[in-house]
């Protein structure tokens, strides 16, 4: 998107130049500090309701932040982005962001949701049937 | 206390597949209550973060700024089986969160509009925006406590949907009648999706 840069300050004062990393994220609000500023993952596309795994067990945690730390740990076993979010309480665009950067890296798998809306798969909307009969 | 891993997967085909409903409806309406009904887990919240152009959204006349706007939704679980994974989500039901709906709705199984009799014109915005963009919904009448009972064909008249539209009488509270009221949209699902449906 856009790079970053000096901006004037919300209050006009000319001292205090305000430091953005990225220009569509406007000033840095507290969350994504964690995300240095960004608010768009890059590379990987994530749902809400995309499926995401730790794939490895040794990690370096040193080397790890500490939120990406906590999604390492909650993702142990196969768990969505906003449960991730909801355990974490921090809003879903965040744990996006962290998420995509341990994609990258290779640290974590994700599964996108079913194209639910592009197919008729009868026999996944029999599954869904089924499942809620058994309730 | 050595403890067992799981399998690994090797790669995220191992992993279970989601999909979604939403629930969507006027403030007070029992969103959160049929999902809660009806979840394995107790109603998660999340809250996500929406930058958007604010013209014309809050009436906020000749304001252009973007505005970030923090939106909470609460969403449940249901696992259907190893490789699926079904998530309720309510949906923030003041209009001027449609942009939120946009990102929600894509990719949705069906909808749940639920109506409160008590103030049906609560749900105008959400049955005509879902109606606009051809996802499959049925209208959830939750009954209250003290409210008038109204036929569905009265309801149906009221909130001007078409015929093929289930409407089903809802109490979010009991499991039975979510899960009812499911099985109604997931079979309007399947009954739209059917080649041999007549539309």
């Amino acid at each position: 998107m856009s790079s970053g840069g000096y901006r004037e300050s919300p209050d006009g004062d000319p001292k205090k130049p305000v430091f953005y990393s990225d220009v569509g994220a406007g000033p840095l609000v507290r969350p994504y500090a964690m995300t240095g500023g960004r608010t768009r993952a890059m590379a990987t596309t994530l749902d809400m309701i995309s499926v995401v795994v730790a794939s490895r067990r040794e990690v370096d945690w040193a080397a790890v932040q500490p939120e990406s730390a906590s999604i390492l740990k909650l993702c142990r076993r196969p768990i969505s982005v906003a449960e991730l979010a909801a355990h974490m309480d921090i809003p879903m665009t965040v744990v996006k962001v962290l998420l995509s950067d341990l994609v990258g890296k290779g640290f974590v798998l994700a599964r996108a949701p079913l194209p639910a809306a592009e197919n008729p798969q009868l026999n996944v909307l029999q599954a869904v049937l089924d499942g809620i009969r058994r309730l | 206390m050595a403890s067992v891993d799981s399998d690994i997967p090797t790669t995220e085909r191992g992993l279970p597949q989601a999909l979604k409903i939403l629930v969507a409806g006027g403030f007070g309406a029992g969103k959160t209550t049929l999902v809660g009904s009806v979840s394995e887990i107790t109603p998660l919240s999340t809250e996500e973060i929406m930058t958007e152009a604010s013209l014309g959204v809050d009436d906020l006349k000749g304001v252009e700024a973007k505005t970030t706007t923090t939106v909470a939704l609460d969403f449940g679980r249901i696992t259907i089986n190893p490789e699926l994974v079904l998530y309720l989500f309510g949906t923030p039901g003041q209009q001027r969160f449609w942009f939120m709906w946009d990102e929600l709705a894509t990719g949705t199984l069906g909808v749940v509009v639920l109506a409160d009799t008590r103030r049906l014109d609560t749900c105008f915005s959400a049955v005509d925006f879902f109606e606009r963009r051809g996802i499959p919904f049925v209208v959830a009448v939750n009954r209250f406590e003290g409210a008038a009972d109204y036929t569905r064909d009265e309801v149906r008249e009221a909130l001007d949907v078409g015929s093929d539209v289930p409407i089903v009488p809802a109490d979010a509270r009991q499991r039975d009648s979510g899960k009812e009221v499911l099985l109604t949209l997931v079979e309007h699902v399947i009954r739209r999706r059917s080649p041999i449906s007549t539309g």
